[in-house]
């Protein structure tokens, strides 16, 4: 009973110990002097570091400090080291909101991340209410920019990531300058906003490239026979199909129309990249066959081939998308904190919305009006069974 | 005559302490000197004592294994959410309905798995719990998997501290009445208490009844200051988080659920600031009180104001603290 009692004693001081601990802060810093505050800018990493999306996190982490370790090698930016405080969310949005407040207390310029939508939207109210802006490295939905009951842009929340659609006018670019399609079907996946949102914008683009739409058919999740509808389009004899969709569906409706002998290239977006794509399909199957994605590291621009190497040498492992993503999250901010002239969050938020033609990592990029990156991306190509980055276009 | 007067004494003073504690953390806030990461963390405080509290109800005191408590708050988070922000009717119009929502579907789910017994009865709330998910996660008027966001705040701290006192009033006064000594009685020994006439799935239902509608009251706070309600926030990994708490707390120890509650909230905000070892040091933490503490913080014991009068006039070795 004695003994009990003492552990319990120990555990409540413990418990004490770590309230005192929340407040004081004793978190993983990059660069810069922890004490002088003066001197250093602090920037925000708000980062699923476990949890379900903890691989996404730790890459745009990864990325994000290495872009400031650059910038603080190459002499800091406005004559201050920058100083990157990182902070595990959880991949929880309540967790994300509590991390943005606790960054806050740390007098952030700006905040990096949360990677998804949902953890995104847990940090918003925060970041709203006390005027510093949040970049998002990688929140595809919508409305994490935009207010989709008011349709009025959230001010303090911007993204470097293109939203789902966009995809959609990329390859509609792609299919009209470098496979010189005239005339399209598309094929979408019905079931989804994704494949219906990426269907309209490849409409849009096609037709105002004076591309025609030969016909719209539809599948839902789950289809596995596809060869009805791939008869009619054979019929029509297209110059190129855009297959928006899930490589759950796509793998073997391409499969089935290259058995129907449709030999013409066939386009998608990022949900085809998946290994199963190969495993499925096949490698005869899927030769030309393109997709559009944010990045490829194995892109030649020699700002990539940069950063590729010294991710490399940092971190012993390639750099996927979001470490990419990360790195460029912290870079916009740099531009924006060079324009603004002095590191006040309010007024790095206005510089941010002027961003004009930026050089990324994935590609240059300028700020809309809803906050959304108007940007280059990649199209990847299956050749045999492995993927080849293409091209990149610019919108 | 004495006794009666000592009651009353003991239930102004407790009246005068919580009394005390609303109006200095209000003032604190309207004073702005409880920063929002205080605030927020304290907002989570509160809805995990609600949870924890409601779960001990069930897992504590009747000892039924119910992993499925992420679930009726999902209910009560979004049926709130539709009341509030759809279809733009007050706040308390919001959580009463999302409580009787959820106790709904406690009752639902109750009536059939409530015959199981231990293992079985947790597979099968487990999987109740999930089916609610996935359930919202196909229903297009909530958005799906994407969830609501876009939240209006309305949970404040008066709310929060009301529906906080509620929650441990109405489960302290009941596991105290004569419903609670028939509710232990099935923990005890279900077989002995059915032999003294007790209906046992009537008294398993009804706790488990009121359980689910204090984690709907939970669900609605948490939506209603989060911001945003996704399906895969109450998963199954939620409930465990509150199971952590009862627990960690001791099985039928109420104060020993708000206890957990508070210091595993306190513990997780703590730990934000070491991301990489974060989650060792909880499970390491956990693991510590469960070695030296196996019947949990507070075992089946009450912490109260008795206690504390003890402790301050020096006998830290009291005879059977109750």
């Amino acid at each position: 009973m004695k003994s009990g009692k003492k552990v319990a004693m120990l555990v409540i001081m413990l418990f004490i110990l770590s309230i005192a601990a929340g407040c004081g802060g004793g978190s993983q810093e990059t660069g810069g002097n922890a004490g002088d505050k003066a001197d250093t800018i602090n920037v925000g990493i708000n980062v699923e570091l476990s949890g379900g999306v903890a691989s996404y996190g730790t890459n745009a982490r990864d990325g994000a400090v290495l872009a400031i370790e650059e910038i603080n090698k190459a002499g800091g930016v406005l004559d201050k080291q920058l100083k990157g405080i990182e902070r595990d969310c959880k991949s929880i949005a309540d967790e994300a909101m509590s991390v943005s407040a606790a960054l806050i207390g740390e007098n952030i310029v700006a905040q990096i991340g949360p990677l998804t939508s949902g953890d995104v939207a847990g940090s918003t109210p925060v970041m709203m209410e006390n005027k510093v802006p949040l970049i998002a490295p990688a929140a595809t939905a919508a409305n994490v920019t935009v207010d989709d009951k008011t349709g009025k842009t959230r001010d303090y929340i911007f993204r470097v990531c293109f939203i789902d659609p966009f995809q959609g006018t990329l390859m509609a670019q792609f299919a009209t300058d470098n496979l010189q399609a005239k005339n399209a079907v598309i094929y979408c996946d019905n079931s989804s906003d994704y494949g219906k949102g990426l269907a309209e914008y490849f409409e849009k683009t096609f037709t105002e490239n004076g591309g025609v739409i030969l016909a719209k058919e539809g599948f839902v999740k789950d289809d596995r026979d596809f060869r009805a509808a791939l008869t009619k389009i054979k019929g029509l004899n297209p110059d190129f199909i855009y297959v928006p969709g899930y490589y759950q569906e796509v793998a073997p409706l391409i499969k089935q129309a290259r058995e129907l002998g449709i030999t013409v290239p066939m386009g998608g977006c990022d949900g085809w990249d998946s290994p199963d794509m190969v495993s499925v399909a096949g490698n005869e199957a899927l030769n030309n066959t393109y997709f559009t994605n944010h990045y490829s590291s194995q892109d030649k621009d020699p700002k990539v081939v940069k950063f590729v190497e010294a991710f490399k040498a940092k971190y012993n492992k390639e750099p996927d998308a979001f470490a990419a993503l990360g790195y460029d999250s912290v870079q916009i901010m740099v531009q924006a904190l060079k324009d603004a002239g002095e590191a006040d969050p309010v007024k790095l938020t206005e510089a941010l919305a002027k961003i004009k033609d930026f050089e990324g990592i994935t590609g240059k990029m300028s700020i809309d009006e809803q906050h959304n990156p108007v940007k280059a991306g990649v199209v990847i190509e299956f050749k045999d069974g492995k993927q080849v980055m293409n091209t990149r276009i610019q919108p | 005559m004495q006794k009666v007067k000592n009651k009353w004494i003991k239930i102004g003073s407790e009246v005068l302490i919580l009394a005390s504690l609303f109006t200095l953390v209000q003032y604190l806030i309207t004073a702005g000197l409880l920063n929002q990461y205080y605030q927020i963390n304290l907002t989570s405080m509160c809805i995990n004592v609600i949870l924890a509290v409601s779960l001990s109800l069930i897992n504590g005191f009747t000892g039924q294994l119910s992993l499925g408590h992420a679930g009726f708050m999902a209910v009560g988070a979004y049926v709130s959410v539709i009341i509030t922000n759809m279809l733009d009717l007050p706040f308390i119009v919001g959580i009463l309905v999302a409580c009787l929502a959820a106790g709904l579907a406690g009752f639902i789910i109750g009536v059939p798995t409530l015959r199981l017994k231990g293992d079985y009865l947790a597979i099968a709330t487990l999987a109740f719990g999930e089916i609610i998910r996935v359930t919202l996660q196909n229903i297009d008027y909530v958005n799906g998997p994407a969830g609501i966001m876009g939240i209006t705040k309305l949970t404040t701290w008066p709310w929060l501290f009301g529906g906080t006192v509620l929650t441990v009033l109405v489960i302290v006064n009941l596991v105290n009445s004569s419903y609670g000594r028939a509710i232990v009685s099935i923990r005890e020994d279900e077989i002995a208490s059915e032999l003294m006439g007790i209906n046992t799935t009537k008294y398993k239902v009804l706790a488990f009844v009121i359980g689910a509608m204090f984690a709907g009251l939970g669900g609605a706070f948490y939506a209603h200051y989060f911001y945003i309600i996704k399906p895969e926030t109450f998963n199954f990994l939620k409930s465990f988080d509150i199971l952590v708490m009862v627990v960690l707390g001791g099985l039928g120890s109420t104060t020993g659920a708000i206890i957990a509650a508070v210091f595993i909230t306190a513990l997780t905000a703590a730990l934000q600031s070491f991301p990489a070892i974060r989650m060792i040091l909880y499970a390491l933490i956990l693991v510590i009180v469960m070695i030296y503490r196996p019947q949990g913080l507070m075992g089946n014991k009450e912490l109260s104001i008795k206690i504390f009068g003890r402790i301050w006039s020096g006998r830290n070795e009291p005879d059977g603290n109750k």
